[in-house]
This record gives C-alpha cells, structure tokens and sequence, in this order.
C-alpha cells in the first residue's frame, strides 16, 4: 500500500493497532551490533524453538536495537499485556529455558539477572514530567521497536512529524521551530542546527542536498551506529523533513565501512519508506520528492570533516579544503549543502511533534536537549547513556556509570577523541556542555567519553592520540603533517625515559603553532590531548623527563617487574609463561629475574597467582 | 565466442557488470573501487588500468584514491580479515597484548597474510563496540570482551573449520 495523505498515514496507523490481537508477552531481545557479538543469535534462537516447541501461542518474539546496557548484554526484555516490564541481563540459552518455563508459562517473573534502569523515554504522543536520571530522546525507539520494520517504526508515530511538516508547516516555519528549540549539532562542533538550515534555505540554486554524517571516526564512539542500528527510519525522517524546510531533493548517509549491520538496517528501510510512498516522488501525495542514497566510507578519519566528506561522496581523495565557503553555500558537486550528524537528525521529530519550548525546557540555556554518550574505558556500566546536557561529571561516572572498576581511583576522563582533551578528577563538578568543555581545553566531541583510572599513564594517552592523529593526517598542509609527527616523537622520547624539560617546553609551543595554523578541524584540534593532559597533569610529564619514573607504571621502559620474596611459592608459572626465558628458579623456591633480557610484557604477573610479581 | 582478458590470474571480466553500471555516474569511483575489492579481495593493478579506461579518470588519480583510504589493499590479503581495534577503549583495555597474542598465534603482523593464505592481520583504530572492549572484527563479526587466549581459540576454530570444509 503507498500512503497518499496525513488521513492514510493516519489510518495506516490505526490498522497495525487494530488488526492482531496483542499477545500476553512480547519478549524483545537486543540485537545491535554488541548484542550480536555477545550471543544474542543463539538467545533468539533459543527463545523462537523454545515457544514454538512449547506451542506457545500468547507470546510475541521481536528482534530491537541497543538498549545500552551493553555490559549486560545479551539482554531480553519481557513486556506483558498491562505494559510492566522485566529486563533480564546475560540471557544465555539456559536462562532463556528459565524465563520460559516460570515467566511466559506460569507468570512468574525471576528475580535474579534483571535490572531496573533510572531510564526514562519520552513519548512522541504525549509530555510526562521528567523523573528519572536518564531521559532518552535521540535514543526513544533504540531497544524497543523493531529496526527492520517500518510498520513498527510507525505504531510509535513514526512519519507523524513529516507529515505534519508536508501538511501543516511551511519551509521557513520548520526552521523556526528548529532554531527557537535551540538545538545544537551533536557532531562536535555545536552549531545551531537551525541558522544552519536556514543558511541553506537562503541559497537560490535548482539543486541542493542533504547529508547526514555517519562516518563516526572518533575511537570510542558508537552513538551514531547504535541509532543507525535500532531506529534507521527516524534518521530517515528527519533527512526528508530538513530536505523539506531547505529545498532540497536528495539525501546522502555517508556510513563507514565498519557498521555493515547499520549499512544492511538503512538498507532495508529507505526501501520500506520509499516502497510505502514515505520517501521517493511526490511524499504521501504530496509534490515534495525526496531520495537516499547510502554512500560508503572507505575507512580515514578526516573524512569525518565536512568538507573532506563531501570530496569522498564526489569520489575523490578525502581531502579537506578551506572554508569559507561552507557548504551550506558551496558543498556536493558545488552545490548548497546541509551536513549534519546522525544524533542531531534523531532530535529533529520529536521537538517538531512536541515543539520547541519543550526541547529547550530540558538541558541547559545555551545546549538544551540531551546528549548520548558512549561510557567506556574502566567504568562498570559500559554502555550507551542519554542524559541531559549538563549534568556533572560526577552524576556521569558515579551514578550513571556505577564507578570505576574494581573500586579503583578515578583519574581522568577523556572526550572528544583525538580532538579533545581530558577532564581530571578535581573537575568532577564541572557540568557537561559545550562551552564549559571548550574552557577546559576538551571539546564535547560526538560523545566518546573514555574513563580512565590510576593505571593510565596521561603521557602514554597524549602519545596514543598523536599516533592516531599522525596516521589519519591527510598530509595536505604542512603543520598538521609534520607538526603531529614532531609532537609524537618527543612523546615517545618521554615515554621511553629520554626526555628533557626542554621538551615539555617544546611540546607546548609546537602545539599551539598547530593550533594556530593548520588548515582543517584535525589539525586545529589534535595537539589538544598533549596541551590538555600537560596543563593538568604536568607534574606527571616531569615524573618521567626528571625522575625517570612512570607513576602509573604504563610505560614500560620506565618499570620494570620483580619477584616478592615473601610471596614466591616457587610454582613455576612464570618462567614458564615468560617468552624469552628470563625467569630461573627451581621448584618450591624463588624466582627471579634477569633483568637485562626482560621484555616487560607481564606476562609474568598476569600468570602469577600468588600475586608475587610487582611492577615498579 | 567471447575471450577472457586474464592479466596474471586476474579475470578481468568480472568486473564488467560493475563498470557497467557505474562507468559513466559521476563521483562513483570509491564505488567502484570497493566493489572491484569485493570481486578480488583486492585492487589488482590490471583492474585499475581498466576502471581508467572504462571511467576516463587519470591512472594517476585513481591511484592517489586507492592509496588514501585505508580501506583500500594493493595486494591479496587471506579468507580471513582479522581487524585488531588499537582505539582508546580497547587501548585502555589491552589491545595491545591481545594484538601480540594473535601476531605469536598466527606467525603474522600487521599487515601480513599467514602463510596458508587464511588470514591476513591488522591494526584498526575503533570498530564502533567499545563497549566490547577489547574488540576485534574477522570479516563482518565482532568479537568482543577478548584476552590473548580467546582470541587464540576463535582462530584455531576457525582455521579448524575452513579446513575440514575443505576435505
Ligand atoms: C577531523 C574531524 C572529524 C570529524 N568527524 C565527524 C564525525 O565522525 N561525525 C560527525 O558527525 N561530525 C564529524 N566532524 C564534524 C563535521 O565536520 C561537521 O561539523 C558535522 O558533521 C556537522 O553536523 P552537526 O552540525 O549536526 O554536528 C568532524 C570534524 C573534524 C574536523
Ligand atoms: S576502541 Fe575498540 S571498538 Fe572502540
């Protein structure tokens, strides 16, 4: 059936309501990327033989997105008639032969293995009051539709805001509401997302075009794929709805390589959407027409950039260039251009369906809404999390996040990838936004927020970002090419316990000449991991340039390994691990090492399970 | 009858239907060449030479393409791409030793190809599941939460497997 007008639409929805009795239980089980790659196949499967050998006729099976707790996964949840719901964590196939037999068939939730979220999604259909610590706006349908069903996409109002946009809304008036919500692009840099639109509008060119930008390079950020994975039609959506406010008629979603489940999920929805008159010519009969195009990244970071982006789409190396102009004016193939972020499209119905002053009631003045974030790194719920903008850091690791693992000390958190910086332990009241990062010298970023604890070296990190920085340098100009290089090699100088004081002094002019002259986003923003853990923790650059020690015993030319003798029970595990056999000992009595062939490769201590081996 | 144009192995005749199709649409170049990369695993320099015919774009620009994109490989690589995350998360995590793991298990490093041909090994920044960390990705699979000695066993079973389809 094609969808001809708001009524259809309307109707349509209506008929998915009406149609099957709803069963007693549906059970979701999440089957993102992370799901998947912890053995949701096998849970699935489990559930559908299960039931189907059990003829069990009330219970509905539905395949869902991320839920986020991607530490407990795989995750089923259990929803009965009345709507309450049970989540059950590591679902493997014995426990799903437990949730069936005393769940689904005698109505006897289990209690053990299930977890209450503080989580809160909204509801396109109605406004509930905020209550709980998580609110999931760009993250509503992730874990609870089904992304590779349109029809379910639309029992939760999906399409609902294009047709009120088509039907209801001029151009300029959708970008009124855009620009009075407030909304910022949550790709990094912040920019109104309505100026931006408007900026498009403005242009009077036949032809212009959409993009949304799903390259997601920043090492440790998986907001985007996890959207693109459990609610591809809202992404959709929104493209369509912007190609509406500005004019344009074609979408682009360059997607890297390495999401080929995100890739097969849009896949299958821009052909439901167009199937079903929702994207394609002339929109649920109206003479808007709108098409998406799927473009493929072929793996380099600074094609993240917009404009290196666009040279991508067009084919060619994905170099940046100078801007102005942007793209909003001169973009793909010359023509005007609106690039924005996977995430900043997932806001777009909700505050056009709910409107702006409810999307601007939540957050802060100057960045309302919420924000995804991808914890990782040494905190015990990894995972995806969607909070407001500006709670406090503490809020995020503590209570979010449920602290660090292994009770260890918190150190330092680091956003914004290779463009951003850390943020120390004494900052952990400092509310998480945009601008109160950029004071710190880190940056929002897309959301990546590494946690890290009293084993991390920041000189190894800063080095680690460099590394990154210099590999996905595209070499066009000269700072970011050479400069990056330098700034590594004088890390690794430190890290290897050859460094100067002079070359603390160097690393922080050279990083502001990069700063100052590069041409690109990359450049312009890679010294920032050197400068920031520098500015913060510049007495543990000077532990190793004048002490020669490491005080997180990471950098291994500055450690090095020993045996306890009070501990050894003379076991021989150690020098049987160790590959390069620099352990004696004989039987039953110590050990020791010889410590001009050691590799320091820990193995030693990882084998040792008396704990006798210190690293010093 | 028709001739095959075979250049050192390479049947080039599978890669009509691609340029069929996007010869002549403009901007379609990384298209092509990650469909031709499909087709052979790699981009054997014959097939370049003639996507240049077919597409009237400079050898030379098509070469300066399949150097920028890391996706892009000039040489054959294994049945198996093994991707090892060395991103932040998995750094944290220790990447590192489990990248020295499957170098010791496989005889392999970045970049190389064991030498039965199974499986080619590199080092990749973020696979996108840092919540697996640490991670790795042979073809289209994540395997996540790894340590040296799973990542050893999920080779083997694969090497186990592929051989004894094999028989
Ligand atoms: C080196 C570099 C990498 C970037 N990577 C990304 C990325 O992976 N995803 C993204 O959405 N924006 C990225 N950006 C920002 C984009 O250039 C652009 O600002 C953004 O897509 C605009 O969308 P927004 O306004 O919705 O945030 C990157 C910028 C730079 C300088
Ligand atoms: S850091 Fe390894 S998957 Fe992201």
């Amino acid at each position: 059936m094609k969808i001809r007008s708001f009524d259809d639409l309307k109707q349509y929805k209506k008929s998915l309501y009406g149609n099957k009795k709803t069963a007693k239980y549906t059970v979701l089980v999440g089957m993102a990327t992370c799901g998947v790659a912890s053995g949701a196949n096998t849970t699935m499967t489990a559930f559908e033989e299960t039931v189907n050998e059990l003829g069990l006729k009330n219970v509905t099976l539905k395949r869902t997105g991320c839920i986020g707790y991607c530490f407990l996964e795989p995750i089923a949840e259990v929803i009965d008639e009345q709507g309450n719901s049970t989540i059950y964590t590591k679902v493997d196939k014995a426990k799903v032969a437990e949730i069936v037999s005393s769940h689904l068939q005698n109505g006897k939730p289990l209690t053990e293995g299930v977890i209450k979220p503080d989580m809160q999604r909204i509801n396109l259909a109605e406004v509930k009051p905020i209550q709980k610590r998580q609110l999931r706006v760009a993250l509503r349908n992730c874990g609870v539709i089904d992304p590779e069903s349109l029809d379910d996409y639309i029992k939760y109002d999906g399409y609902m805001a294009l047709a009120k946009c088509l039907f209801e809304l001029t151009p300029n008036g959708v970008i009124e509401i855009i620009k009075r919500s407030g909304l910022r692009g949550r790709g990094g840099g912040g920019f109104s997302t309505g100026l931006k639109w408007s900026f498009v509008a403005k242009e009077n060119a036949p032809v212009k075009n959409i993009i949304c930008n799903a390259d997601e390079g920043d090492p440790g950020a998986f907001m985007d794929r996890s959207i693109l994975e459990g609610d591809p039609n809202s992404i959709l959506e929104a493209m369509a709805i912007a190609g509406y406010a500005t004019g344009a008629a074609h979408g682009y979603i360059y997607i890297r390589a390495e999401y080929p489940m995100a890739v097969k999920r849009l896949k299958i929805a821009i052909a439901q959407a167009t199937e079903m008159g929702l994207l394609g010519d002339n929109i649920m009969g109206t003479d808007f027409s709108f098409d998406i195009q799927i473009k493929l990244g072929a793996g380099a970071f600074v094609c993240g950039e917009e404009t290196a982006l666009i040279h991508s789409i067009e084919g060619k190396r994905g170099e940046p260039k100078m801007k102005p102009p942007y793209p909003a004016k001169r973009g793909l193939w010359g023509e005007p251009t609106c690039v924005n972020n996977v995430e900043t499209y997932a806001n777009i119905c909700p505050i056009i369906i709910k409107g702006d002053q409810w999307f601007n009631s939540m957050g802060t003045t100057k960045s309302p809404g919420t924000k995804v974030f991808a914890l990782a790194g040494k905190i015990n719920n990894v995972g995806l999390v969607e909070v407001p903008m500006g709670i406090t850091l503490r809020e995020m690791i503590y209570d979010v996040g449920g602290g660090i693992v292994d009770g260890k000390a918190f150190k330092a958190i680091q956003t914004g990838g290779p463009s951003g910086g850390v943020i120390p332990y004494t900052m952990l009241d400092t509310p998480i936004e945009y601008d109160s990062l950029v004071a710190m010298g880190s940056m929002m970023g897309s959301g990546g927020m590494i946690v890290m604890d009293e084993d991390d070296c920041m000189v190894n990190i800063a080095k680690f970002y460099l590394e990154f920085s210099v590999e996905e340098s595209c070499g066009r100009c000269t700072p970011c090419r050479i400069g990056n290089k330098r700034l590594f090699e004088i890390l690794e100088k430190i890290t290897n316990g050859n460094g100067t004081m002079d070359d603390i002094r160097k690393l922080k002019e050279l990083g502001r000449v990069i700063k100052d002259t590069a041409l690109c986003g990359l450049g312009q923003t890679s010294p920032n991991p050197v400068l920031s853990t520098l500015h913060f923790f510049e007495d543990e650059y000077i532990a190793h340039v004048v002490d020669r020690t490491c005080p997180a015993k990471t950098c291994s030319s500055l450690i090095r390994y020993f045996i306890m003798p009070d501990k050894c029970i003379g076991c021989t595990l150690c020098a049987r691990v160790c590959p390069v056999s620099c352990i004696d000992g004989e039987r039953k009595a110590l050990h020791s090492i010889r410590q001009h062939e050691c590799i320091k490769c820990g193995a030693c201590m990882d084998a040792c399970k008396s704990n006798a081996i210190v690293k010093r | 009858m028709e001739v095959t144009t075979t250049q050192n192995g390479v049947d080039l005749e599978l890669l009509k239907p691609v340029l069929a199709e996007y010869a002549k649409v403009s901007g379609s170049l990384i298209t092509i060449l990650q469909k031709t990369q499909a087709i052979y695993g790699y981009l054997p320099i014959s097939a370049l030479t003639e996507i240049a015919a077919a597409t009237g774009v400079a050898p030379a620009k098509i070469m300066g393409v399949a150097t920028f994109y890391t996706q892009f490989r000039l040489e054959p690589i294994g049945k198996y791409l093994i991707m090892v995350c060395q991103g932040t998360a998995c750094h944290v995590n220790g990447s590192e030793k489990l990248a020295q793991a499957l170098s010791d298990e496989l005889g392999i490093q970045d970049g190389e190809t064991s030498k039965d041909g199974l499986f080619t090994l590199k080092h990749v920044a973020c696979l996108g599941c840092c919540s697996l960390a640490p991670a790795i990705m042979i073809n289209d699979d994540v395997y996540g939460n790894l340590t040296g000695d799973k990542a050893r066993k999920i080779v083997q079973d694969i090497a186990k497997k592929t051989k004894e389809a094999a028989k």
